[in-house]
């Protein structure tokens, strides 16, 4: 068979695995944050970390919740992370620098996941499975509980409330992402991905050299951080590493699980909104821009322009011989277009053109199909201006759902659209502009200059992938690239739940001849033209003298 | 609201997290854990392979092969190379003068070890991988390789040009991924053979 028909095959199997599981697994979702009972094992919970589940929060309790359950996980992990040596199962690893361990630390929690450190050399197997990848699953379960809580606002009428977070968290945690990844975890390790507590073991080789082969739980870390699209490696490597993606079977499996929440969330919102029609158009949206970058990414890396891929034949550096090309784009278009960042494949090695598709897919917003639940929410804010710009066009009061969008409503949703811009290009700016900061490159030129833009645009978009050429284990990218995440994450979140519950107050509009169908094919194109046009204005310009620049060079 | 419902929120974050920590840091890893021993202890352990009695790698991570008599592995970028403390690709850019240079300086190494016309090497041959620690090459630069080993060896090529092809795997499902060669595996063969 030919690489073609076997890459086209390919992606075909993993649309017909996701296309099985969205209504069962999206309605099962709508199911876990609309039941009024809690699980037995929910309640000795809530008893034991005394919150009130019967609490209908208003949106500034529910951002309050969010806010102090992320800084408690900050101070939580950047204290585990510096005294890690004091700690069992260290690997005689020591306590991490104050720099690194903070912007660590707001990595895990804003669900980026960017690491300016080396898993194998750095990390102990405590603070990876008891610090790290905890926050994979809670910060997952908070994108998750934002979302929810936005579609009640959606939802709900005449009302201040929005839903608790902590049960949203909690059902999040137990009803979806815990049962998914310890099954998950068990098919990788089937599939030869390690799970095990040992030390680093010196070996002699079969040719009498040493090698040093590590241990580490791989699998249970592994499955939450592409099922939380999370993305933070348990080595260096990333999902390149053969011990976290032995093979191509892995391969697929990971890419359904960074995209399985994701997707299945859209018939979830249908189900919500009792018009299962509006989740399938959002999942339409996400569906065109996830297709064209993958479209894009694949023809880039499989014609090979460029200097050296010219010269070699291929784009083979920074790829492995398991993953063909077509399964490293696939990889690459899944974990840019989720806020993911894993990676099995490095991007900085690849074409120009490839590794600005995936830059550009990440400046996007994360919205094709986004990180779990904030894929959904970016996307319902695009979808607002989106009615809004149409609303412009024929001179009517836009309205979403049978909610007005009014200068309150779309003053948020531009200060959405212009918080990580701002994260990213000022912080990139900085970057670009001092020799110290410059130091850090490890190519020139443009491909220097999107080594930071990637970094930023990474940050900012709660991704966590990397050129990862950029040494960015200095004091001003651990700060720069951690206030970048925060902002990313937590100022969006309370622009957005600030939207939410500015809807829950209204009254519905009726629906008239006048009133702009959201679900149609118009309006799917109307959204991802919304998505494309809002990027590419902010960033072209920042775009065309790096990745652009690199692709003409 | 005010910093006063704040604080209060974030000491009942640090309780649910804590309570979290317990159940997904400790108790879950070592119920994965516990049942990957049990069930697939070979892969959960990282697919280790043995020589006369000791393990001498995994036939997951490759090796560093040096010498005439050895099938050799990719480039790699991983400390001094192949090595798993350091997991790394090159991250250098497709303009890179670099890389490009790397390129050119390895494919007349190899042409000349393999005595063969320098644009027949294969691209896997030129390039280091993403991880350092690739265990594949492709088909292509295996059978290169196959002359110099069966020269060095005393062997007949045509046999050691069947152990490639004896350990040439296809894609997984006859869809999944690329074709590939387990470098280890073949010199443990090679090794068997004589």
């Amino acid at each position: 068979m030919s690489a073609t028909a076997a890459g086209l095959l390919q992606l075909v199997i993993l649309l017909v695995a996701l296309a099985v599981v969205y209504r069962p697994l999206g309605d099962y979702m709508a199911r876990v944050f609309t039941s009024t009972r809690h699980l037995a094992v929910e309640r000795a919970f809530y008893r034991v970390v005394r919150v009130d589940p019967d609490a209908d929060q208003r949106w500034t309790t529910y951002l309050f919740s969010v806010l102090g359950f992320s800084a408690a996980s900050v101070l939580f992990l950047y204290a585990f992370l510096r005294l890690q040596d004091r700690l069992p199962l260290s690997l005689g690893m020591d306590g991490v620098d104050p720099a690194l361990a903070w912007n660590t630390a707001v990595s895990f929690v804003a669900n980026t996941n960017w690491q300016a450190y080396a898993g194998e050399s750095t990390m102990g197997h405590l603070a990876q499975m008891a610090g790290l990848a905890v926050q994979n699953f809670v910060s997952a379960a908070a994108g998750l509980a934002v979302a929810i809580a936005v579609i009640r606002g959606l939802v709900r009428t005449r009302t201040d409330r929005l839903g608790n977070f902590w049960v949203d968290l909690t059902r999040g945690v137990v009803r979806i992402l815990l049962p998914l990844a310890f099954v998950f975890a068990l098919v990788l390790v089937a599939g030869g991905v390690i799970q095990n507590l040992s030390s680093p073991e010196e070996i002699t080789t079969l040719t009498g050299g040493t090698q040093s082969i590590v241990g580490g739980p791989g699998a249970s870390q592994e499955v939450i951080k592409e099922l939380g699209t999370n993305g933070g490696g348990f080595f260096n490597a990333n999902s390149a590493h053969p011990f976290e993606n032995p093979n191509a079977f892995t391969n697929l499996v990971e890419i359904f699980l960074i995209l399985v929440i994701p997707v299945s969330l859209t018939r979830t919102y249908g189900v919500l909104v009792k018009d299962r029609r509006q989740g399938y158009a959002i999942l339409a949206a996400m569906a065109v821009l996830w297709g064209v970058a993958l479209a894009g990414v694949t023809a880039a890396e499989v014609s090979h322009p460029g200097t050296v891929p010219e010269a070699v034949g291929a784009t083979t550096e920074g790829k492995e011989v398991r993953f063909d090309t077509w399964a490293s784009a696939l990889f690459a278009t899944s974990t840019t277009g989720t806020s993911t960042g894993a990676v099995n494949s490095m991007h900085a090695s690849y074409t120009g053109a490839g590794g600005g598709i995936v830059m550009l897919n990440m400046m996007l917003g994360e919205v094709s199909p986004g990180g779990v639940g904030s894929g959904l929410y970016g996307m319902l804010v695009l979808a607002i201006l989106a009615v809004f710009l149409a609303g412009l066009m024929v001179g009517r009061t836009p309205e979403y759902l049978g909610k007005k969008i009014g200068r309150h409503e779309i003053t948020l949703v531009a200060l959405y659209l212009l918080a990580m811009p701002f994260a990213l290009l000022v912080g990139a700016a900085i970057a670009a502009s001092f020799d110290d900061t410059r130091a850090s490159l490890l190519n020139d030129g443009p491909q220097g200059l999107s080594e930071i833009l990637y970094a930023f645009a990474s940050g900012a978009n709660n991704n966590g992938s990397a050129f990862a050429g950029l040494s960015a284990n200095t004091d001003y990218y651990n700060t720069a690239l951690g206030l970048a995440m925060l902002i990313g994450r937590f100022v969006l979140m309370a622009l957005v739940l600030a939207l939410a519950g500015s809807l829950a107050r209204q009254t519905p509009t009726p629906v008239t001849a006048g009133t702009l169908p959201t679900h149609r094919p118009l309006f799917v194109g109307l959204h991802s033209f919304t998505v494309i046009v809002v990027a590419g204005l902010t960033f072209f310009p920042a775009l065309a003298l790096g990745p652009i620049a690199v692709a003409l060079a | 609201m005010s910093i006063g419902a704040l604080a209060r929120q974030t000491w009942a974050g640090l309780r649910v997290l804590i309570a979290f920590t317990v159940v997904l840091g400790v108790a879950y890893p070592l119920a994965v854990t516990g049942i990957s021993q049990v069930a697939f202890g070979d892969q959960a352990d990282g697919s280790l392979v043995e020589h006369d009695g000791e393990v001498v790698g995994s036939s997951l991570i490759g090796q560093t092969f040096e010498g005439e008599e050895w099938f050799h592995s990719r480039p790699s970028a991983a400390g001094d190379g192949y090595d798993p403390l350091a997991s790394s690709g090159s991250n250098l850019g497709p303009e890179s003068e670099e890389l490009l240079a790397l390129v050119e300086e390895r494919r007349t190494a190899v042409a000349a070890e393999e005595g063969v016309d320098p644009a027949d090497v294969p691209p896997d041959a030129l390039t280091a991988s993403a991880s350092g620690l690739d265990p594949h090459i492709s088909p292509e630069y295996a059978r290169l390789q196959v002359e110099r080993v069966a020269d060095a060896r005393g062997l007949d090529p045509s046999d050691v040009g069947r152990l490639v092809e004896d350990h040439t795997q296809g894609r997984i499902l006859g869809v999944l991924g690329g074709e590939r060669v387990n470098v280890l595996e073949l010199n443990l063969a090679l090794e068997e053979l004589g």
